[in-house]
């Protein structure tokens, strides 16, 4: 989609005539599917929508989400088109062959004198449902000989959506991203503030964009953000610090309140109503606590150690072992220690799935004093498991031999080993099967610093 | 004494929170309050929280027609109860909160298990029937409409109807009690699916998070949780909660029934280093409230005061005679008048007489909080560093508490002396020392992360090397007064006489019923087969095998012998061994060898046994073999 990135509003118009277009003959047999895309907020369910309404179509429209099974789908258009009553006369458990019986006999009971329209909203659910429904509702025109039109309506494109055994292909649309330059700045402009003028609202949305343009197209979410931020925007306005005109002022007043804004409000750190609060009192300096500041998971202290034992156990080989935790342990050449895919992985692969007796062997031997097999150790491990802290591997053989990973983050396991160490020996240890992973770990790290920076850009 | 019959008519479960304990004693058939201090219910405890929330809940209940933009960002207000990592102590806690909601906000609370909510399909449904089936309780009239409503379907618009047929404009709260658990998938869609409705129905959430706030951003992805509206609640933690706890149960003079520091040692330490639970904390509790009357047949006399010098005049020559042999009460004679030891050990009166005074001391003992005699020197050491104005606070509330108890007057005159000299210093340039919060009360019961902050102070004290100010010497005399006060009247509890009445010592008992090893246990029955059966014909010296045993510990001790791969036609020989050498001794066994099919069936049973004990299981590594799934051997 990367050739599309260049439309612009005139772009937008043209599919939405050509939309129009379709839907402007209501008397005649419509094209029996079409399917619309475009990323989120783009306005796709607000056109066709709105087009139904203005032009009084007879429409039904579904939201796929909801549709848990395809019965309800079939229920909904059912009560859309011909009311609750038809809805009613399908069975328990509907098949896609009573729903078309029961389109036929209602619409032979009233026949269409325009389009029918039915309006799948996230289509892509519909590929999680039952696999002949979506080739099915692509060819409903033929199936109940009426005149009706799916629209399918998806942030995905159609090639995803194809199935393997082919189908009738709808009539494609592809809902451009507004451009920064142009549209955004048009649109957002529209909700200025009635005792602002308009040019001022635009300047500030200029401003709200230059910041979040480059993390977040969502124009619902600018939306919010330009409503949050603006009494910050407008607070020298007020105190009569700054006149209109005084833009740079401006700028600089809001700029390091919008990036702070980034960095908590826009990923849900911080509540928007915690936010507006805060801009309120920013006399009082308050800090307000986001939620990843509560990183910090308060274990009883045998869990602690068994996080780590399973930490252990999934990032280090199991041959290692031997040397890590044994006390008199063979004497292993340094040079071929390792095999060269090890020396690679660990961290960028992931964590390994490691049986349960060697976890308790790596827990007995990184524990300081002696633990006696309680079965609230062992039931320690299954509420490790429920808190996702440790995941569960494979389902044939739970009761004799289960297998685990270890799901948390080294960051994680050197805070909490950070709280327990008190034994100088757990600490080598971890360092020393780290020194291992820091490589790695520094290869791992730089990588995120990059992806992250693509994310951005 | 009491019997096991009688035992089974405790309350078990309810005992500590619903007051009184009923005993029927055996000998004089009549019922015996033993007055329990009440655990105050603990949700009294999480009440801050607990309001905090609702308060949240009525805020967004009533605000969020006003707040017109928010709708339009479809944000749905939602609340992470940040609760502590034990799960099933949640359940009390979401108890109260649901009465609590819906006695002062809204009727329609929901609160959902992930257990129960493993599709959409599965969460919506949980979410009508709870919602729907109240309303329809609570009005008879709409009884016919229930009907209609099982017809309906199970969606969250059908959800809206209902709620306009209602028409009270509460808000909808949906609680989540484990939110990790959730399938994420299920947590998004029905997120996204109410999101849909929040201008007819106003949902808000409450997440009920036992790791970190984080793990909502772990679990819904930024267009999910872009629909929330977050705001962090955190309970009391954990260790907290234990020391309230503590304070009122353990810590009160009201509560007769006291456990030695052993005891609580096993406990704390049971909450420490395994669960976090405070709610198996109150049943170790109840616990070893129950083996304390069942074993000590003196407890009769651990109740209040009036109740105690009544029953203490109507002692029976027996539990007089029992009395005597307590081994505490016989140091206490030994360190009396010989004439008065004579008396002691003749006359029942006297004996009731001096039992009636020490119960007094004993209380009067109780009442200073003072315990934890090994935490003496390091509350001692902390008191040493002190700010000035928190030693007085602190003098001022053992004054207060001295006060209180009407004994030991002129202890409480000295100690006013010193306050008053304190004070006068007021003048006097004093810098704070170390200006460090911590009030140590007294000497409450420290924890280890405490301790490490003691010891840095305490380096940071022997580091400096300044000339004492005059505030400093006053302070050092006002420790060693107190030093020397506490080693005049606070004897560990285990001297004092008729510790035995009030005190649970058995550690070891509770730490076998509480923290048990099932593995340990099952292994002592394999390994030791005397050791349950308690057939002479069993003893065995360690390291042999006896052919009396059960088939099934002959075949457990062959395979300890065994590596990770077991071969069935070895282990089977040498079964057949151990059997025959038993026959050797009483018959000249001509079949010596020979495969006796009965004993060939008796292998395989106990081979299965073992697999249903889960040491060993098939493998297809090898024919002929089985793996081992434990490791170790003899």
């Amino acid at each position: 989609m990367s050739h599309q990135k260049s439309f612009q509003y005139a772009d937008l118009l043209s599919v939405l005539e050509r939309v129009v277009d379709i839907m402007s003959a209501p008397d005649q047999y419509s094209y029996p599917s079409v399917f619309i895309y475009g990323h989120r907020a783009t306005g796709k369910s607000h056109v066709v929508l709105s087009i139904m309404k203005d032009l009084e179509l007879p429409h039904a429209s579904v939201d796929c989400v909801e549709c848990v099974s395809s019965g309800l789908l079939f229920h909904q258009v059912l009560s859309a088109f011909f009311g609750p009553d038809a809805a009613a006369l399908l069975p328990r458990c509907p098949s896609l062959s009573d729903f078309v019986r029961l389109y036929k006999q209602m619409s032979s009971n009233s026949p269409a004198t325009q389009t029918r329209y039915i309006i799948l909203d996230r289509a892509e659910r519909m590929r999680d449902m039952d696999f002949s429904l979506l080739p099915a509702l692509l060819r409903l025109q033929e199936l109940v000989n009426d005149n009706v039109t799916v629209i399918l309506l998806s942030e995905i494109v159609w090639e995803k959506f194809r199935p393997n055994t082919g189908c009738f292909e709808p009539l494609l649309f592809h809902f451009p991203d507004y451009s920064k330059g142009k549209s955004l700045v048009q649109i957002l402009s529209w909700d200025h503030h009635p005792s602002y003028t308009p040019e001022l609202y635009a300047s500030y949305i200029n401003i709200l964009l230059g910041v979040f343009f480059s993390v977040c197209r969502d124009l619902r979410e600018l939306r919010h953000l330009a409503v949050l931020n603006f009494s910050k925007f407008c607070e020298p306005l007020e105190k009569g610090e700054a006149k209109e005109s005084d833009i740079h002022k401006l700028w600089k007043n809001i700029e390091p309140h919008l990036q702070r804004a980034m960095q908590t409000v826009y990923l849900r750190e911080v509540s928007s109503v915690q936010w507006e609060q805060q801009q309120m009192d920013e006399k009082e300096a308050t800090t307000l606590r986001v939620l990843s500041a509560h990183a910090h998971i308060e274990l009883p202290y045998y869990s602690k150690f068994l996080l780590i034992a399973a930490y252990l156990a999934s990032f280090n080989p199991a041959r290692t072992d031997r040397r890590f935790f044994l006390k008199s342990h063979g004497k292993i050449r340094k040079t071929n220690f390792l095999k060269k895919h090890e020396k690679t992985s660990n961290h960028l692969l992931g964590p390994k799935p490691f049986p349960l007796d060697r976890l308790m062997a790596i827990f007995y031997s990184v524990v300081d004093s002696r633990v006696a097999p309680t079965a609230s150790v062992f039931s320690q491990i299954s509420s490790l498991v429920t808190l996702q802290l440790l995941s569960q591997v494979g389902h044939d053989d739970q009761l004799d031999s289960p297998k685990y990973k270890c799901s948390v983050s080294l960051d994680f396991i050197l805070a909490i080993s950070r709280c327990v160490c008190v034994c100088v020996r757990l600490l080598d240890l971890l360092a020393l099967s780290l020194v291992i992973q820091s490589q790695v770990v520094r290869q791992e790290r730089s990588l995120f610093t990059a992806v992250s920076n693509l994310h951005l850009l | 004494m009491f019997n096991a019959a009688e035992m089974s008519e405790i309350p078990l479960t309810s005992s500590v929170s619903k007051g009184c304990f009923v005993f029927k004693s055996a000998s004089k058939k009549r019922k015996r309050h033993v007055g329990v201090e009440v655990l105050p219910s603990l949700h009294q405890l999480n009440k801050k929280v607990l309001d905090s929330l609702a308060e949240f809940i009525k805020k967004h209940g009533l605000g969020c027609s006003s707040d017109n933009w928010r709708q339009r960002a479809r944000e749905t207000p939602t609340a992470a109860l940040m609760l502590g990592v034990n799960v099933p102590d949640h359940a009390m806690t979401f108890r109260s909160l649901c009465n609590l909601l819906q006695d002062s906000v809204t009727p329609f609370v929901v609160s959902v298990h992930a257990k129960e909510c493993a599709a959409v399909k599965l969460l919506i449904q949980k979410v009508l029937e709870q919602l729907m089936g109240r309303g329809v309780s609570v009005d008879e009239e709409q009884e016919d409409d229930t009907a209609l409503l099982q017809r309906t379907q199970c969606t969250i618009s059908a959800l809206c109807q209902w709620y306009k047929t209602v028409t009270k404009s509460l808000p909808v709260v949906v609680i989540f009690k484990d939110f990790e658990a959730f399938n994420s998938q299920v947590l998004q869609d029905f997120i996204l699916i109410c999101s849909r409705y929040t201008q007819e129905l106003p949902f808000i959430f409450i997440f009920g998070i036992a790791t970190s706030p984080s793990a909502i951003q772990h679990r819904l992805p930024h267009s999910v949780s872009s629909l929330l509206c977050i705001e962090v609640f955190h309970s009391l933690s954990r260790t907290q909660h234990l020391a309230s706890v503590f304070d009122k149960l353990i810590l009160n003079s009201q509560f007769p029934f006291k456990l030695s520091s052993r005891v609580i040692q096993v406990l704390v330490g049971i909450f420490l280093y395994h669960d976090f639970s405070v709610q198996n904390f109150v049943k170790g509790l109840q616990f070893s409230m129950l083996e304390h009357f069942k074993s000590q047949p003196l407890s009769m006399l651990c109740c209040q005061k009036q109740e105690a010098l009544l029953s203490a005049k109507t002692l029976s020559k027996k539990n007089v005679e029992r009395i005597r042999h307590l081994p505490s009460f016989m140091r206490y004679v030994e360190t009396q008048e010989p004439q008065e030891q004579v008396q002691l050990l003749t006359n029942d009166e006297h004996v009731k007489v001096t039992l009636l005074f020490h119960n007094k001391l004993h209380v009067s003992c109780i009442e200073k909080n003072l315990w934890e005699t090994e935490e003496y020197d390091s509350a001692l050491q902390l008191l040493r560093i002190l700010a000035k104005d928190e030693l007085v606070a602190a003098l001022r509330k053992c004054a207060e508490i001295l006060k209180s108890t009407k004994i030991l007057q002129n202890v409480l005159q000295q100690l006013e002396d010193f306050i008053g000299r304190l004070e006068a210093l007021e003048g006097v340039s004093s810098e704070d020392s170390s200006g460090n919060g911590i009030i140590s009360g007294k000497m409450e019961y420290q924890r280890t992360d405490l301790f490490q902050l003691q010891k840095t102070l305490l380096e940071k004290e022997s580091r400096r090397t300044k000339r004492m100010n005059p505030y400093e010497v006053l302070r050092s005399q006002v420790i060693e007064f107190i030093d020397s006060l506490v080693r005049e009247y606070l004897t560990p509890a285990e001297l004092q006489p008729l510790n035995e009445v009030c005190y649970y010592s058995s550690s070891g008992v509770l730490r076998q019923r509480l923290n048990v090893t099932p593995r340990t246990s099952i292994q002592a029955a394999l390994s030791h087969p005397f050791y349950y059966l308690q057939n002479e014909s069993l003893k065995t010296d360690a390291g042999t095998i006896s052919s009396a045993a059960p088939d099934l510990c002959i075949v457990y001790k062959l395979h300890l012998e065994c590596g990770r791969l077991i071969n069935l036609y070895d282990w089977l020989e040498a079964f057949l061994t151990v059997m025959s050498a038993a026959e050797d001794q009483d018959t000249n066994s001509e079949e010596c060898g020979k495969y006796d099919s009965l004993k060939h069936a008796r292998f395989i049973q106990a081979v299965s046994e073992m697999e249903f004990l889960g040491f060993i299981k098939s493998t297809k590594q090898k024919t002929d073999h089985v793996a081992r799934l434990t490791w170790g051997g003899c």
